[in-house]
């Protein structure tokens, strides 16, 4: 897989940026690459690069998230240290963007030394199983709206269509049709398809992202716990 | 089988709410609730709706009370204190028969507190919360599903009653995504022949008011209005019973405290305590006669809670302290482990309260 000096992950909210944005860091440190990934979501306290922060530390990949990350404190701060990302251009940095164009906005002030290094993807992640990117259009129609936020055009499109723990592979491959189409309608080329390992496992083709994903969020009590009860309503 | 979408519990809830023939939203940004108010503002304008940020949450409570005075489906949402902002209106609301459908995603208090998960509102929910004598009717979602299933179920109740219902959600079941579906959507339609619509010059004008200048009036319109509250708490009370067969611990959760004490409940039965689950979905109406029938069965109770207990106190209403209760709680925006309610469940079962 051929990487750029800086890859952007940005997308609906919900899309799966922040999985595919560790992963993705995962892989370059695990091919030997220098590697820093910088958490610039401002929008939602609630689901954070840093809480994978254990994982990345073990596999050599720097975290830069911002200073409350994980608190109390609901400050839509930018860690000072991302400068650092799109100035030193001897290490691969992954960029997480936060959701919509209202989590776009942030990466308007790194676009500039973005664009001018001319060394980077912006991908675009959908899930065409979320809502608000049900089909090819609605995806477009976010994807305009981050292009315009951020300051950075998109190059690459990332299929990440899941339901959670209840994903197959036939529900990926049957997403890849709308993948397609939204390459079409973009002009932009289809880069790669992420899926949770197990089902990466069964998809064809060398283009597939495998994703170890957060324990926190997707091995909830009773996804995978005890029987379904039956609920007896009074 | 109907297809199915990964979706936020908040996201549910707006597109249940849509669903449900809302065409009105009110409301002012909160953590952790922001993504309803977000998604009515993407929706409303597609489908001929009314998306209104408001300049404050008194602000917005007070348009749900316009718009629900003229018979609209209407809604708010918002979390813990701007639930506080809004109990001014949500007391005008009940004074008035009107009904609304309001959506509280707690996070942790008192005051401005944190932006984590929380149950702490429990008693704001149920006792009141604006002044005088009502309640509202307040349910309580343990799934991004039932985020979607109950905001129908809401919106049928209000008008149903002329009265609030409350979700009453928390951060995790808010942030958290799920896949569900939404084939199971019934709108129940009913005539709203006080609603003020125009008269059209063909009938005598219908007032929506909560002021009463005669003491006995007022009176009057309290004793009905508790009357058809009590009919609510004979007909719409909803709970869920996991492995209450032979229990002789009874755990007692909603929320998504109610999935971690599934775990635990599990847990325990897996090494021969005899545990059970009751999950009141309904947190008003209360689900008194299953706890009282429990409390005929079981030893004691553990009532697992994100707050210093406040549920605990209507599980010994209830049982009219019959058994005792203990408490498995966490604040602040911390959620118990499932090891921390099993040893509760432990200690309970060996009468160690």
């Amino acid at each position: 897989m051929e990487h750029k000096r800086v890859t952007l992950f940005a997308g609906h909210y919900g899309s799966g940026k922040t999985n595919i944005a560790v992963n993705y860091a995962l892989r370059l440190a695990g091919e030997g690459r220098r590697t820093a990934i910088a958490d610039l979501d401002i929008v939602n306290p609630y689901f954070r690069t840093a809480d994978s922060a254990r994982e990345l530390a073990a596999a050599g990949v720097e975290l830069i998230s911002p200073q409350f990350a994980n608190s109390n404190v609901d400050l839509p701060a930018l860690p000072a240290e991302a400068y650092r990302l799109v100035e030193d251009r001897s290490l691969y940095a992954v960029l997480d963007i936060g959701g919509d164009d209202r989590g776009a906005y942030a990466l308007g002030r790194y676009a500039p030394y973005i664009l001018e290094e001319g060394n980077y993807r912006m991908a675009f992640v959908a899930n065409f199983s979320r809502p608000l990117t049900r089909t090819p259009e609605e995806a477009l129609e976010v994807l305009r709206e981050i292009e315009a936020a951020g300051g950075v055009p998109f190059t690459d499109i990332v299929n990440n269509t899941n339901l959670a723990h209840e994903t197959t592979a036939e529900l990926v491959q049957a997403s890849a049709g709308l993948a397609e189409q939204l390459g079409a309608l973009s002009g932009l080329p289809v880069w790669l398809t992420a899926a949770e390992e197990h089902v990466a496992a069964r998809l064809p083709g060398r283009a597939v992202l495998s994703m170890r994903l957060q324990e926190k969020y997707f091995n909830l009590p009773e996804q995978k716990g005890p029987p379904k009860p039956r609920p007896l309503f009074g | 089988m109907a297809e199915r979408i990964l979706m936020k519990g908040n996201e549910a809830i707006a597109e249940a709410a849509i669903r449900a023939g809302c065409r009105h939203y009110f409301g002012y940004p909160i953590t952790p609730q922001t993504e309803i108010a977000a998604y009515m503002a993407k929706k409303m304008p597609k489908i001929g709706g009314v998306f209104l940020q408001a300049e404050s949450e008194i602000a917005s409570i007070n348009m749900v009370y316009g718009a629900a005075a003229a018979g609209m489906r209407v809604m708010t949402s918002s979390s813990s204190p701007g639930i506080s902002l809004k109990s001014e209106g949500l007391s005008y609301i009940a004074g008035s028969d009107v009904p609304a459908f309001v959506v509280n995603v707690q996070r942790g208090g008192p005051g401005l507190g944190g932006i984590q998960p929380s149950q702490s509102d429990y008693f704001q929910a149920t006792k009141g919360g604006g002044h005088g004598d009502y309640h509202m009717i307040v349910l309580a979602p343990a799934s991004v599903q039932e985020m979607a299933s109950l905001t129908i179920k809401g919106f049928n109740l209000a008008d149903k009653y002329r009265m609030t219902a409350m979700i009453l959600a928390d951060g995790t079941i808010g942030q958290m995504m799920e896949p569900i579906s939404f084939e199971d959507a019934e709108i129940e339609n009913y005539e709203k022949p006080w609603a003020l619509t125009g008269t059209k010059m063909e009938r005598t004008h219908n007032i929506v008011n909560s002021l009463y200048l005669k003491p006995d009036e007022l009176e009057r319109t309290n004793f009905e209005r508790f009357a058809r509250y009590k009919t609510i708490e004979e007909n719409e009370v909803l709970y869920e019973e996991y492995m209450m067969d032979g229990a002789e611990v009874c755990v007692v959760a909603f929320g998504i405290a109610a999935r971690v004490a599934k775990n635990a409940v599990a847990a325990a039965r897996s090494e021969g305590i005899q545990a059970g689950l009751i999950r009141p979905i309904t947190l008003w109406p209360f689900p008194k006669a299953p706890l009282r029938r429990a409390a005929g069965q079981v030893k004691a109770f553990v009532s697992v809670e994100l707050s210093m207990g406040q549920m605990i106190e209507d599980i010994r209403l209830a049982t009219e302290c019959t058994r005792p209760v203990s408490l498995c709680n966490r604040t602040g925006g911390m959620i118990p482990s499932p090891g921390q309610v099993l040893e509760s469940i432990r200690e309970a079962a060996k009468g160690g309260n």
